[in-house]
């Protein structure tokens, strides 16, 4: 579609506050038919307010919104829809007891006829042939009546496309759409969009993967605090340019070599098998001082490795030593109190827990540090939390607050003060950064390089490519449970660690 | 505290109004025995809200007081075993089903509704079986009249079931609500994955759940059993898993764990005393009995969930 295409949605000064915040202040943002526009900025600067304005979720306190010209109000989530809008959100609301079609036409199933209300029948052959029709658009290839739950989390992600596309939608908003996918899958998801747009659907794209803008997108608006922080054409779309509009600044992504290398061997795997590979073993050691870090593709074992190791998922065989000594693997008290910490990759689900405070949440590992005679001291209990939040730069007004209540980054700093008032040996970082923001996650970098260079051995997985090859000292890349080569420094490309990660 | 404190104000009106429609509620007979089920009830009520802290549920409170109460009168009055020796038997055998309770519901996953309901049939049918269907005594309990005292004597003017249940909340309290256990237990109430995560062995904290409130239910079987003297085991103790449910949800424990307080549940039992005793004092037939105590659970709960979600409104 050319640029004389008319726009389709214009939304202008957009303002919300929430009791105590400024969500969104005086924020625009229009898009023509057939557009992809990137919406960047860190967590925090609004993106998703301004998208659940759009969805009709939040109603906004300024500001107007008009598609194709006229002036509209959203008044809720099904007016939202009805104008064409369709969100699809960062976690996915599949229901995964039901198949595909069943989920694509949840709450507009198509009916046979019958009494009325909830005694009509559905019409489940015209569902499914329906759905048919939208998963072979997106070249998705699985039976519409397939449960949801078979499904991997790239193909959810095109059932929710398909459900936008039987809904006739003709603004798409997708908000971290590849944030857990594979890099085949992303590929593909992004073909979709293309696809998409040839078709003429607009499309708002919110990511923190700025490659994926640089490919996609025809345009980029940036945000920052609730403002507009700038707008990027397509030849301006570098990974400088996007960085520097959303965090004000340039960021610091190369590798730094270590100031001192160290030989000395704290922590090796011997034969390690988990319950997800049994029939693969995994060797592997990490030196003192060093980053070591484990690439692959989503499915590779990693996570199921790292916390076979911390001794949260069952071990089948083989061993782990850490300073010369084996563990058993049967819990993660003895891994703790060996020097192993784990930073889980969901930290919502088993890094913290989120409704109570920050600072019950950091001693929670820790609690004999605090407490004599099996009885908690709360003031020292506080006051560590206090310092390691300060030290850590966590952003709170009260280590009381619950957890729930601060940023993705904020949350990720609270897990790291729970290992820092330990005596790390040896730091197992999964995916580290995920849904983090630009700023948070340069601290966290910083901080890792830190912990490394006073001799804790550091072990970071993670499926985002930059990361891992900008940290790795040495960089092991696993395939379908096992190592399939550890790259040294000089050999950490791209092409080396794909072409490890796909098993050729 | 501040929910504590919502259903303590509730208790005081309630209070207010039964002794302003009927002065007779504050008379000293009328107090004590109020005082005394309040007691009795509020020892196993904390044990279960113990467990439904950890997110889980204990049914078989009322058949365990019935078998252990049987036990009891077995061990007092047929063996003629000592008091002190058969106090500790009951209490071992509480623990025991506790334990039993924790292990099933630990390391064979099976529900905690399952197998506390399993017990509530099978130590129901175990104490009609044993005692044969027939009403047990105490016959000649000249011999155990310090049991007997505890159960339905006073100290300084105080039923001593109350002075128990004050000993067994303040031991409780500091546990629950200062001590490392109390921390652990909440954590593993509310997110399992990430108490274990954190190096916190939430199988040993759910099963010392479960014994914890098995533990407090003895108790409570052998002040059960002396306050009603004649133990028939079809009936014997029915309802009370549900009196102590209804007490710790009124005071404010939630069904999905890791929320809840040993003073909020004492509360509730208290309420839930002061409801049975109004409707005796008030004349309400007695027959209506349950009717109003569902219906002041329900609305209770219900101004509860209205006042969270006003609360919601207002961050």
């Amino acid at each position: 579609m050319s640029d004389s295409t008319s726009t389709l949605l214009e939304m202008r000064s957009i303002g919300k506050r929430f009791p105590g915040v400024v969500a969104l202040d005086g924020v625009s943002l229009e898009i023509k038919r057939g557009e992809i526009v990137g919406l960047l900025g860190e967590n925090g600067a609004g993106k998703s307010t301004l998208m659940k304005i759009l969805g009709g979720i939040h109603q906004p306190d300024a500001g107007t919104i008009a598609i194709e010209g006229k002036p509209v109000e959203i008044s809720g989530v099904n007016d939202s829809i009805g104008k064409g809008i369709a969100l699809i959100h960062q976690e996915l609301n599949m229901l995964d007891n039901l198949d595909v079609a069943s989920n694509v036409y949840l709450g507009r199933e198509p009916f046979l006829g019958g009494v009325g209300g909830f005694l009509r029948l559905i019409d489940s052959r015209r569902m499914q042939s329906d759905t048919k029709v939208y998963l072979e658009q997106l070249g998705l290839n699985v039976a519409p009546d397939t449960a949801v739950s078979r499904l991997s989390i790239g193909q959810q992600q095109l059932v929710e496309i398909a459900k936008a596309l039987s809904l006739n939608a003709q603004i798409l908003i997708m908000d971290e759409p590849t944030s857990s996918l594979t890099t085949t899958e992303t590929e593909k998801l992004l073909s979709v969009v293309k696809d998409l747009k040839a078709r003429g659907v607009s499309i708002i794209y919110i990511t923190h993967r700025l490659g994926e803008v640089a490919e996609i997108c025809d345009r980029a608006v940036v945000l920052r605090d609730g403002q507009n922080a700038g707008e990027l054409k397509k030849e301006e779309l570098t990974h400088e340019n996007m960085v520097r509009l959303m965090v004000g600044r340039s960021l610091k992504t190369a590798y730094q070599a270590p100031e001192n290398e160290n030989d000395e061997v704290v922590f090796e795997t011997r034969r390690l098998i988990t319950a997800r590979y049994p029939k693969k073993e995994v060797s592997f050691a990490v030196r003192k001082g060093e980053i070591f870090g484990i690439a692959g593709l989503v499915g590779a074992g990693r996570s199921e490795l790292m916390q076979t190791i911390f001794g949260v998922d069952p071990r089948l065989g083989g061993e782990v030593i850490i300073d010369g000594k084996n563990l058993s693997g049967t819990s993660a008290r003895e891994s703790i109190d060996s020097g192993v910490y784990l930073i889980p990759e969901d930290r919502r689900k088993t890094g913290l827990i989120t409704e109570i405070t920050i600072s019950q949440n950091i001693t929670l590992p820790a609690l004999r540090l605090y407490s004599s005679g099996g009885l908690v001291n709360s003031s020292k209990e506080r006051t560590a939390a206090d310092d390691l939040c300060k030290k850590l730069n966590v952003k709170t007004a009260s280590v009381e607050t619950p957890v729930k209540n601060l940023s993705g980054g904020n949350q990720q700093k609270v897990v790291l003060a729970k290992w820092l008032q330990l005596q790390p040996k040896v730091l197992i970082f999964d995916e580290p950064t995920r849904g983090i923001d630009v700023g948070a996650k340069s601290e966290i970098y910083q901080l890792m390089r830190d912990l490394a260079k006073n001799g804790v051995a550091i072990i970071v997985v993670s499926s985002d490519m930059e990361e891992v090859l900008g940290l790795s000292d040495r960089l092991a890349v696993m395939h379908e449970g096992r190592i399939t080569g550890i790259l040294g420094r000089g050999d950490c490309t791209e092409k080396n660690v794909m072409t490890l990660a796909v098993g050729k | 505290m501040k929910k504590d404190l919502g259903i303590f104000v509730i208790l005081v009106v309630l209070c207010a109004t039964v002794s302003f429609l009927n002065p007779r509620f504050l008379s000293g007979e009328n107090l004590q025995n109020t005082t005394r089920l309040i007691g009795i009830y509020g020892i196993f009520s904390i044990g279960v809200g113990m467990v439904i802290i950890t997110g889980g549920i204990d049914l078989s409170i009322g058949s365990m007081i019935a078998l252990m109460g049987v036990l009891l009168s077995f061990l007092l009055t047929d063996y003629g075993v000592p008091g002190a020796i058969a106090v500790a038997v009951v209490l071992a055998a509480s623990i025991g089903l506790g334990l039993l309770h924790g292990v099933l519901i630990t390391r064979l996953r099976v529900q905690a509704f399952i197998v506390t309901l399993c017990g509530l049939l099978f130590y129901r049918g175990l104490a009609r079986f044993a005692a044969n269907d027939e009403t047990k005594g105490f016959a000649g309990s000249e011999n155990f009249e310090l049991l007997k005292n505890l159960a339905t004597g006073t100290l300084f003017g105080v039923p001593s079931p109350f002075v128990i249940l004050i000993v067994v909340a303040v031991v409780m309290w500091v546990l629950l609500h200062r001590s490392v256990w109390g921390r652990y237990l909440f954590a593993v109430g509310r997110n399992e994955e990430a108490a274990r995560f954190s190096g916190i062995n939430s199988k040993l904290m759910i099963t010392s759940a479960y014994v914890i409130c098995a533990f407090l239910t003895g108790i409570a079987s052998i002040l059960v059993a002396f306050y009603t003297n004649s133990i028939s085991p079809s009936s014997h103790g029915n309802f009370y898993e549900l009196y102590a449910v209804a007490a710790a949800v009124l005071g404010g424990c939630s069904l999905r764990g890791g929320e809840g307080s040993v003073i909020g549940i004492i509360i509730g039992t208290a309420l839930l005393q002061v409801l049975q005793n109004l409707v005796n004092l008030l004349g309400i037939p007695s027959s209506l009995n349950f009717a109003v105590m569902g219906a002041v659970i329900l609305i209770g709960v219900l101004a509860d969930q209205l006042l969270k979600q006003r609360a919601a409104k207002i961050i």
